[in-house]
């Protein structure tokens, strides 16, 4: 998950976003330590404040927890995890669909669609 | 010295004349402590000149500028850590001669600091200045001017020259040295190498600000890059 950020768009919702991708991937496993805001800002080459919002915001969601001891780790509920991954699934879906629509296919026509393509593709 | 102060610097109808050349003009400015700010403008703008006020290498026309609350001075001057544009060192030095000059000079200098950074970079501590590359050089001044525990860095065209990969390398040092409680003001016209890193930029046209704004702010209410907002503001 590199940190490939689009420059017209506020940073701070796209270094969430590829936050969260790291935790429903599990490049940050559930329950591990996440770097440190310094070190994340370096890595991505961002401003510290602005990772430090999106760490923020994160915390608001659940995803991550800050100790007072060991700075941030990634939550250990699962369930939250899966939950967040399904929401995302369902972005994902209904963005293509709407798109599919405009295109004028109805949704039987997207259904057979989807089952050629993966077929041809496996 | 008031420490809890949040103003860094603070230039009140702050003015540069040259002869006939007016190159600041009743200039109105406020840097707080905490952020990473670019300071933007076409060249002749001004830009390097009101750095220099702000470092006591000038003295101004008219109005004041004043380092937590002082006018510039030895007091200042121990704690803004200053990249210039060109560089005052001989060419011939030794790396290691610029280190010893760096700890004599300065009391917040790391002698440590520099040398994990230059040991990193693998430059050889007897290696005269000359010898060096473009990017090389300008990486080791970096890594001086980082090396110390300043309030202010002003950094002017650090990025200017440099290629991509230097200039990664550059933006990370920057980064990674970067005190929360010091700022930092960068002076460059390569705005899209740098936006990300900022937290605000001041746009400095005809020796007079002409905006000054958070990076967020830009994108969130123009749907714009920095870059891409500086060129239209600044279209002819």
């Amino acid at each position: 998950m590199a940190w490939t950020l689009d420059s017209d768009k506020p940073l701070y919702t796209q270094l969430m976003e590829i936050i969260q991708m790291r935790i429903i991937s599990g490049y940050y496993q559930s329950g591990e330590r996440l770097p440190s805001v310094r070190e994340l800002a370096a890595e991505a080459s961002v401003n510290p404040n602005t990772m430090q919002k999106a760490l923020v915001e994160l915390e608001r969601s659940g995803l991550i927890i800050t100790q007072r001891t060991s700075g941030r780790i990634i939550t250990e509920d699962k369930e939250l995890i899966h939950q967040t991954r399904k929401q995302l699934a369902e972005g994902h879906i209904q963005y293509f669909l709407q798109h599919m629509e405009e295109l004028g296919f109805s949704r039987k026509e997207i259904l057979s669609h989807i089952q050629t393509f993966t077929e041809g593709d496996g | 010295m008031n420490m809890q102060t949040n103003i860094l610097v603070e230039a009140r109808e702050l003015t540069k004349i040259y002869g006939k050349t007016l190159a600041v003009n009743q200039m109105n400015l406020v840097i707080p402590r905490g952020k990473i700010i670019g300071l933007l403008g076409p060249n002749g703008n001004g830009k390097t000149t009101l750095i220099k006020m702000m470092a006591g290498l000038l003295t101004p026309t008219s109005g004041s500028i004043l380092i937590h609350g002082y006018p510039p001075g030895v007091a200042s001057k121990s704690r803004i850590s200053y990249l210039p544009e060109r560089t005052y060192l001989q060419h011939g030095t030794k790396v290691c001669d610029i280190i010893h000059f760096f700890e004599d000079f300065y009391e917040d200098f790391s002698t440590k600091k520099a040398r994990e950074m230059l040991d990193a970079l693998q430059v050889p501590l007897d290696a005269r200045l000359k010898t060096l590359s473009k990017g090389t050089k300008e990486k080791v001044q970096l890594i001086l001017v980082m090396s110390r525990d300043a309030d202010l860095f002003i950094l002017d065209e650090p990025i200017a020259g440099v290629d991509p990969a230097a200039r990664d390398y550059i933006l990370k040092t920057i980064l990674s040295n970067y005190n929360p409680a010091a700022s930092i003001l960068l002076s460059t016209h390569l705005i899209t190498d740098i936006e990300n890193i900022l937290d605000e930029v001041i746009f400095i046209q005809n020796g007079q600000v002409l905006a000054q704004m958070t990076v967020e702010q830009i994108r969130e209410e123009h749907g714009q890059s920095v870059d891409a907002y500086f060129r239209r503001i600044f279209a002819c």
